[in-house]
């Protein structure tokens, strides 16, 4: 990297200008990279927590997906998915949403109505019974509700006996109920899906997803998650041209310095290497700027919307802009393996 | 003999025929001996030195540079050439305009792997011999057309080169500078024993060399006498 670190120096606006727009571009991939895992977990965070390896659902009418919103099994199908071959453990699962009533205020939640062992981590009180409910820590928070408070769901009044760990589905904080107290709130004798753990193979009369496949039965998680994956792709795609721009115009520019250094005796490996370390510096500098402004903007987004802030939010977004960066950087900077050291005699510079 | 061309042939392609740039053309340059290369435009002074310096294989003949026959050597081993046994000035310089004066001398070096501490050294001394040591730090920018020419000397010699081969160095000088830089490759030659072919288009170097000679369609001949001042 001889002459790359010395063209950097000698080049400083061209390259801090390159950098700056590699900054600006790892800055928005990484907002959108947190902002989509934000929005992710606030949709199927309950779903991720189930300590369950699939999720059985009502067989969709043809051309649709499963979906927890339009789910409908019979109660019985708890038992006979519990008996297949493989199925360690089945457990019903109701879900609907509800408003919750409390003191003066009010919310929209979504009621989870199910065993116990499914509820996430409790950090308060004992396992709700009948007519008993547990609530989000971050509800209880909301609300000032404790072990004890009074709540009213549907127009039921149940009591808080347990604050678990928060969770969140289609965007909305859970409400733990066992499920036969769920069936009463719903007024139904059915079940919205079952949870299992081990493998239960082929099922009849239910579709079976696996926990993380189920996500795409939250509603709207699907084309959210698409939605904001496709930007982020448009986002390294156009990232790729604009450096794959740079170093096409910089390498022609240049075209006359690399065909005397190959006069003089250098190698086609020997200007690829320099002209790729280039690529990479400024890369990895301007990646590395962008991320770090990105995870301080994060955190301060974090405070209020949905945004996940951990290394792989930002790590795996800074090391994809590198790697496209360089990929349209390698594509560009091949063209030094072409110049003629033969212009480099006579007129023709 | 330290080069050696004979009988070489050089065609270019020129539309749907051939053009003849180098037609028959033999040479023998001795260590210590600069022979100069004279010539109107096209005549093929500049081919002359790019087969000499390996940068294009000839059609025919052969050619050595310090006993070695370059015509059937491969793309690297034609590289390793030019970094160890051959230095180049180039017209008008041709400087990176990102390296300091000492920079374009340590590039040699570098790329031919040579050791900082060893690469420092020698391009202090060269810088030195051509008088730019207080230079060193300058890039092409910052110097004279003629301190441009003499870095680009000095980068020529950074390898001890066997053969020296130099393309118009004053066609951007005055008749003064010009003269300098010819009589400083004059003295280069003599000292570190190179074989220079150096191409020029001004009559008034033919005589600070030893030889001069003119290309005419391809052809290499003796130079006229009267022309030589």
């Amino acid at each position: 990297m001889f002459i790359a670190w010395r063209d950097l120096r000698f080049a400083k606006g061209r390259f801090a200008l390159l950098g700056g727009v590699i900054a600006l571009m790892t800055l928005m991939v990484v907002l959108l990279t947190g902002l989509t895992a934000g929005l992710g977990a606030a949709s199927v965070s309950a779903v991720e927590a189930l300590p369950a390896d699939h999720i059985a659902f009502q067989e969709p009418a043809e051309g649709q997906e499963p979906a927890f919103a339009t789910s409908e099994l019979p109660g019985t199908s708890v038992a006979e998915l519990g008996a297949l071959p493989g199925v360690d453990t089945a457990h019903g699962m109701g879900v609907s949403t509800a408003r919750l009533n409390v003191g003066g205020g009010s919310a929209a939640v979504n009621l989870i109505g199910t065993d116990p062992s499914l509820y996430p981590d409790r950090e308060d009180g004992t396992d709700p019974g009948a007519g008993e409910v547990a609530v989000t820590a971050e509800l209880a928070e909301t609300h000032g509700l404790a072990p004890g408070s009074t709540v009213d769901l549907n127009g039921r009044s149940l009591t808080v006996t347990a604050i678990v760990d928060t969770t969140t589905l289609n965007h909305l904080p859970v409400v733990y109920l066992p499920l036969a107290t769920w069936q009463e709130l719903a007024s139904t004798d059915t079940i919205t899906a079952v949870a299992l753990t081990g493998d239960p193979g082929e099922t009849r009369g239910a579709v079976t997803l696996t926990r993380e496949d189920a996500y795409g039965a939250v509603g709207g998680y699907s084309s959210e998650q698409g939605s904001l994956t496709l930007m982020r792709g448009l986002l390294l795609g156009v990232s790729v041209l604009i450096v794959g721009a740079f170093f096409t115009v910089w390498t022609m520019q240049r075209s006359g310095d690399l065909a005397v250094v190959r006069a003089i005796g250098a190698g086609r490996g020997y200007l690829l290497r320099d002209a790729l370390g280039q690529a990479l510096a400024v890369l990895v500098l301007g990646s590395a700027v962008g991320g770090a402004v990105a995870a301080g903007l994060g955190a301060l987004a974090a405070r209020a919307v949905p945004f996940v802030l951990d290394a792989q939010t930002v790590g795996v977004p800074v090391a994809s802009m590198i790697a496209v960066g360089l990929l349209g950087a390698a594509v560009c900077v091949r063209r030094t393996t072409t110049v003629d050291p033969l212009t480099a005699l006579g007129a023709a510079r | 003999m330290t080069l050696t061309m004979t009988g070489v042939r050089l065609t270019y392609p020129d539309g749907e025929r051939r053009l003849t740039a180098l037609d028959d053309v033999s040479l023998t340059v001795a260590p210590g001996e600069i022979v100069a290369v004279t010539g109107p435009s096209g005549s093929g002074k500049s081919s002359l030195l790019a087969v000499a310096g390996t940068l294009v294989t000839a059609d025919a003949g052969t050619v050595e540079v310090d006993g070695v026959d370059v015509s059937g050597l491969d793309q690297k081993r034609r590289d390793r050439l030019r970094r160890e046994r051959i230095g180049f000035v180039f017209q008008q310089a041709n400087l990176l305009a990102s390296l300091t004066a000492v920079d374009q001398l340590l590039l040699v070096a570098h790329v031919a792997g040579t050791s900082r501490d060893t690469a420092r050294e020698r391009a202090t001394e060269l810088l030195d011999y051509v008088g730019l040591s207080a230079k060193r730090g300058k890039r092409p920018h910052e110097l004279s057309g003629g301190e441009r020419q003499r870095v680009a000397v000095a980068r020529s010699l950074m390898g001890s080169p066997a053969v020296l081969l130099v393309d118009e160095p004053t066609s951007a000088l005055d008749a003064e500078r010009g003269r300098a830089v010819v009589g400083l490759l004059r003295d280069i030659t003599r000292d570190r024993k190179t074989a220079t072919i150096l191409v020029t288009h001004d009559p008034r170097h033919l005589g600070l060399t030893d030889r001069a000679l003119v290309m005419r369609d391809g052809r290499l001949g003796a130079q006229d006498p009267a022309a030589v001042g």
